[in-house]
């Protein structure tokens, strides 16, 4: 049962939760805030996609999904400037709420000046490939995106351990206050957040778009979903247990799909929230705990 | 005078529920004399809406965490109060795998929406029960997975909702008065919720769980009661909402709906009576009206899909940015008062009534 590309499937499927668990928790980690329009991002990227590919003058693909990813992370920190910022200092549910509306906002800005209907992402040749590893054929898509996590999780410890910013993100999710006392400038720190959160939705939008060719106003329902789960199950405060929620949340899903009868299988959902639920009771600090748990900036 | 000596008493205590009672209904009356199937409509859907932000209020703005499965109970006591009330006929065309106990049950509309109402509370009694010691952005997180399950429930359990399917057959029962009269109801089980024993302790876990608690507050119990007022009303005016609009999906009752109520509570403010009830007119004549010119304009041809929500929203941040607390900001109307021995009683009692 367990074969070869039944493990290769299931680490990538991982790799791209990995990488939007990630997205959402290094905001989550300094501001505290559950971004409900972080979905989005990835339905700004999938439309970025669709708007460039559709140009008349034709631009190398690759050159079109870095612009996918930069536009991401741009919107990314437009949001937290206008919206987030000025409530900011106020309480946790009027951010929350702000993220509620700015979700909504993005939405249906896409189906007003877009289309309700799905639009076609251009997709380069080799994303429908396989090669064969094994005696199976595995989807090259598959492999590139376990590459593309293992790239940027490297790239982005790199970051976090070397450099100044690196060092004042880490700070600053572990005692907001006390790094602002030492003189890191907290819009400085949040934008950073922000525009790295972006750029992992983006990343991830050009392997989620490519498994239907499309984006739709609505695809950023589904991953903000996982993220939400995959975050709970790592422990919402520190971005190792992310990515290794991302990862256990591929491994469950794939499981859940193989073992669950088929009349429950429609429930595959409601069972892995299930789990939020019952980890938040049991085990609210996630499987990995974080260094500190201080209250949130205020 | 003596009788009259004590409505004034109560009037100077209770002069929120009058002020907030009597425009209601006056707008309620109006609708009736103007006439008008669209305003009728809008008005029917208002007093729904009142019963759900109400019911929104009693758990969000007493206890201060934010409830994102309240319209999953709403969709709850929707699906339940259906089975209840639809005629054999009805159910045999729509949901032909129904269990057998349940095909030939044929109750009265109000029953069914009471018992719908129930079902909805008890389900809120029985998930609530562990969520309820919680706070901050794990309950945030949790009260938004119960939605989803829910959601995921009523699309796929076809016996008894039509899965993702539109129900239809449920009776047309509930008319402009019906509504206004449980709308109303709702303000005053609101209202004395809001200022009971119960209501207060809940509040007072809000300001500070751990002072609360040190004062002998139960705040697991508080917010839990709190938690099965607020599934009850969202219940309610499921079951109310469902014999309106008549055929419905289980796409209805999810983030849409669910950013929909949110704005008018907050508009209003989250921690009154009266922000919930001036954000319910408020944004309901809005949103009814912007829906109108959005579906006229799509009629002609135009392409204005999503405007109406676009433009909520905008508002909505552009609110929380200028006026978080919404437009009362926790206070509720009242009639100033005017006597000196009354002035003497506010001195003392300070803000302690807002």
């Amino acid at each position: 049962m367990l074969t070869i590309d039944f493990l290769i499937n299931t680490i990538s499927l991982g790799s791209l939760y990995a990488m939007l668990a990630l997205g959402l928790v290094i905001v989550y980690g300094i501001l505290k805030l559950v971004n409900f329009a972080y979905g989005e991002l990835l339905m700004i990227a999938g439309y970025a996609l669709y708007v460039l590919g559709g140009l008349t003058i034709s631009i190398p693909w690759f050159v079109i999904a870095i612009f996918a990813v930069l536009i991401a992370a741009v919107v990314s920190y437009l949001t937290e400037m206008i919206a987030f910022r000025p409530v900011r200092e106020k309480s946790l549910t009027a951010m929350l709420i702000t993220s509620f509306a700015v979700s909504t906002l993005l939405q249906n800005a896409a189906l007003l000046i877009i289309s309700p209907r799905a639009r076609a992402v251009p997709l380069p040749d080799f994303f429908s490939q396989s090669i064969a590893i094994a005696g199976t054929d595995i989807p090259i898509r598959n492999i590139l995106s376990i590459i593309t996590a293992v790239a940027l999780f490297g790239a982005l410890s790199l970051l976090l351990k070397y450099t100044v910013l690196g060092i004042a993100l880490r700070a600053a999710a572990d005692d907001f206050k006390l790094t602002r006392l030492l003189g890191v400038p907290a819009n400085l720190v949040i934008s950073a957040a922000f525009i790295i959160s972006g750029f992992f939705a983006g990343v991830v939008a050009i392997f989620w778009t490519a498994r239907t060719a499309s984006v739709t106003p609505t695809i950023g329902a589904a991953p903000l979903l996982v993220a939400f789960v995959a975050c709970v199950i790592g422990g919402m405060t520190n971005l190792l247990g992310a990515v290794v929620g991302g990862y256990l949340y591929g491994i469950v899903y794939s499981l859940l799909s193989l073992w669950l009868p088929q009349y429950l299988l429609d429930y595959r959902e409601a069972f892995m929230f299930l789990i939020v639920i019952l980890i938040l009771l049991f085990r609210p600090t996630g499987l990995i705990r974080g260094n500190t748990t201080s209250e949130r900036v205020g | 005078m003596n009788l009259k000596r004590q409505f004034s008493k109560w009037f100077q205590n209770n002069s929120t529920l009058v002020l907030l009672l009597v425009p209601l209904l006056l707008l309620a009356l109006l609708t009736q004399l103007l006439g008008g199937t669209l305003l009728h409509r809008i008005v029917t859907v208002l007093f729904i809406n009142l019963l759900l932000v109400l019911g929104l209020q009693t758990f969000m703005g007493n206890s201060g965490i934010l409830s994102f499965s309240h319209i999953g109970y709403m969709g709850i006591g929707a699906y339940a109060s259906a089975l209840f009330s639809m005629t054999q006929e009805a159910k045999a065309a729509t949901l032909p795998d129904l269990y057998p106990f349940l095909q030939n049950v044929h109750l009265p509309f109000l029953v069914s929406v009471l018992i719908g109402a129930c079902i909805a509370m008890l389900v809120a009694a029985v998930l609530g029960y562990p969520l309820m010691r919680l706070s901050d952005a794990a309950a945030v997180i949790t009260m938004f997975a119960v939605l989803v399950i829910i959601q995921v429930v009523l699309v796929h359990w076809s016996a008894v909702t039509n899965g993702p399917r539109t129900l239809y057959g449920v009776d047309n029962y509930t008319t402009l008065w019906v509504s206004v009269t449980f709308g109303l109801l709702a303000v005053i089980v609101a209202y004395y919720f809001k200022e009971s024993n119960f209501g207060l302790m809940l509040r007072a876990s809000r300001d500070d769980r751990y002072a609360a608690s040190t004062i002998g507050i139960n705040v697991i119990t508080v917010r839990w009661l709190g938690f099965m007022l607020s599934a009850f009303l969202a219940g309610f005016a499921g079951g109310l909402w469902a014999h309106f609009i008549t055929s419905f999906s289980p796409y209805a009752f999810y983030l849409g709906e669910t950013f929909a109520i949110l704005a008018m509570l907050v508009v209003g403010g989250t921690g009154g009576i009266s922000g919930a009830v001036i954000g319910t007119v408020a944004v309901t004549f809005v949103h009814e009206g912007l829906r109108q010119i959005e579906n006229g304009i799509n009629l002609q041809g135009g392409g204005l899909v999503g405007f109406t929500e676009v433009f909520m929203a905008t508002s909505l941040i552009a609110l929380l940015i200028w006026r978080p607390g919404g437009i009362m900001g926790g206070r509720e109307v009242s009639w100033p008062r005017r006597t000196p021995q009354s002035h003497e009683d506010q001195a003392l009692s300070g803000s302690g009534k807002s």
